[in-house]
């Protein structure tokens, strides 16, 4: 199993790589660019089969290290 | 005084806490391996600027697992006094004894210059020897020292008088431009609510000496040494 994890800079925290990126994207000519967030994907390789139980680990793992709760959200997928 | 200064792996600032801790102070200084469970005999610990594990995944964000700050958890709780500087603050953030978080510089740049800092308050071991009005010229050394807490943990700070540090101009006023890196409200450094731990993003071990262009740094380490010693005073009587 592999757990895929994106981590993500809360709406309310500042963000001036997404800031940035979005300007350039902008600069570029492409149109219709809205808010642009940069964050984190993380794969993690599990050796279990158990579902469930990797779910309850890596939302552990997700809140104790793998993202920070004060500044950052996360979602993950186990598959 | 005893105190414990730890060294990460990425630690770079540890040896010029022991220095001045020990050359400027004539104090005790021992640097403390972070794979260390004890904190050995300890007054007061330094948690030193660097890029502790190398900055990976987030800023102090490895260095809060280690066995060391076990140990400083204990230490803080028992109310020890703990100082995290730049790397430092960065980890006691991240570990949860301080409140909020530090994030990416506002310019994407790393910012390498001297800062004026002014104090907010005296009320704490940390800067009780500073005079009111006196305005620090410290340098800064950092790509992630925008600091960030939510309204609410904001609001705190402000109720508990827990801001210590702010970023001003050579008028004591903190501007938008004398602002380096965003941080909300031009905070440089804050305490906790029990006022024992305390972190900053500027040096004050690089200005402690005459010689190295500017020594206000050293009032901070005054404050501490003092409240350290009003401290051992309070024991034995």
């Amino acid at each position: 199993m592999k757990a895929k994890i994106i981590v993500t800079p809360k709406k309310a925290v500042l963000d001036p790589q997404g800031k940035t990126v979005q300007t350039a994207l902008e600069h570029m000519g492409y149109s219709g660019i809205g808010a642009v967030h940069v964050g984190k994907y993380m794969e993690i390789e599990l050796t279990g089969t158990d579902k469930e139980a990797a779910r309850k680990i890596i939302d552990e793992a997700c809140h104790k290290l793998l993202s920070n709760p004060v500044i950052e959200d996360y979602r993950f997928e186990i598959e | 005084m005893n105190f414990a200064v730890l060294q990460f792996p990425g630690s770079n600032c540890d040896q010029d806490c022991v220095h001045v801790l020990r050359n400027v102070f004539g104090h005790s200084a021992r640097a403390v391996w972070h794979k260390d469970a004890s904190l050995g005999e300890a007054d007061a610990v330094l948690i030193p600027g660097g890029f502790s594990y190398g900055d990976y995944l987030r800023t102090g964000a490895i260095a809060r697992f280690s066995p060391v700050m076990q140990a400083v958890q204990q230490f803080a709780e028992n109310g020890g006094l703990v100082l995290g500087v730049c790397n430092g603050f960065q980890i006691l953030c991240e570990a949860g004894l301080l409140p909020g978080a530090l994030i990416r510089n506002r310019s994407l740049q790393f910012r390498c210059e001297h800062v004026f800092l002014k104090t907010v308050t005296t009320d704490s071991p940390f800067t009780n020897r500073i005079p009111q009005d006196k305005l620090l010229c410290v340098p800064i050394a950092h790509g992630e020292g925008c600091y960030f807490a939510d309204e609410a943990t904001l609001a705190k700070l402000k109720a508990n008088n827990q801001i210590l540090w702010r970023y001003v101009n050579a008028q004591g006023e903190p501007t938008e431009s004398a602002n380096p890196n965003g941080s909300l409200e031009n905070i440089a450094g804050i305490c906790n609510e029990r006022r024992n731990v305390a972190g900053l993003m500027p040096h004050p071990e690089r200005a402690s000496e005459a010689i190295l262009g500017c020594a206000d740094g050293k009032l901070i380490f005054e404050s501490l040494i003092h409240a350290l010693q009003n401290k051992s005073a309070a024991k034995a009587a």
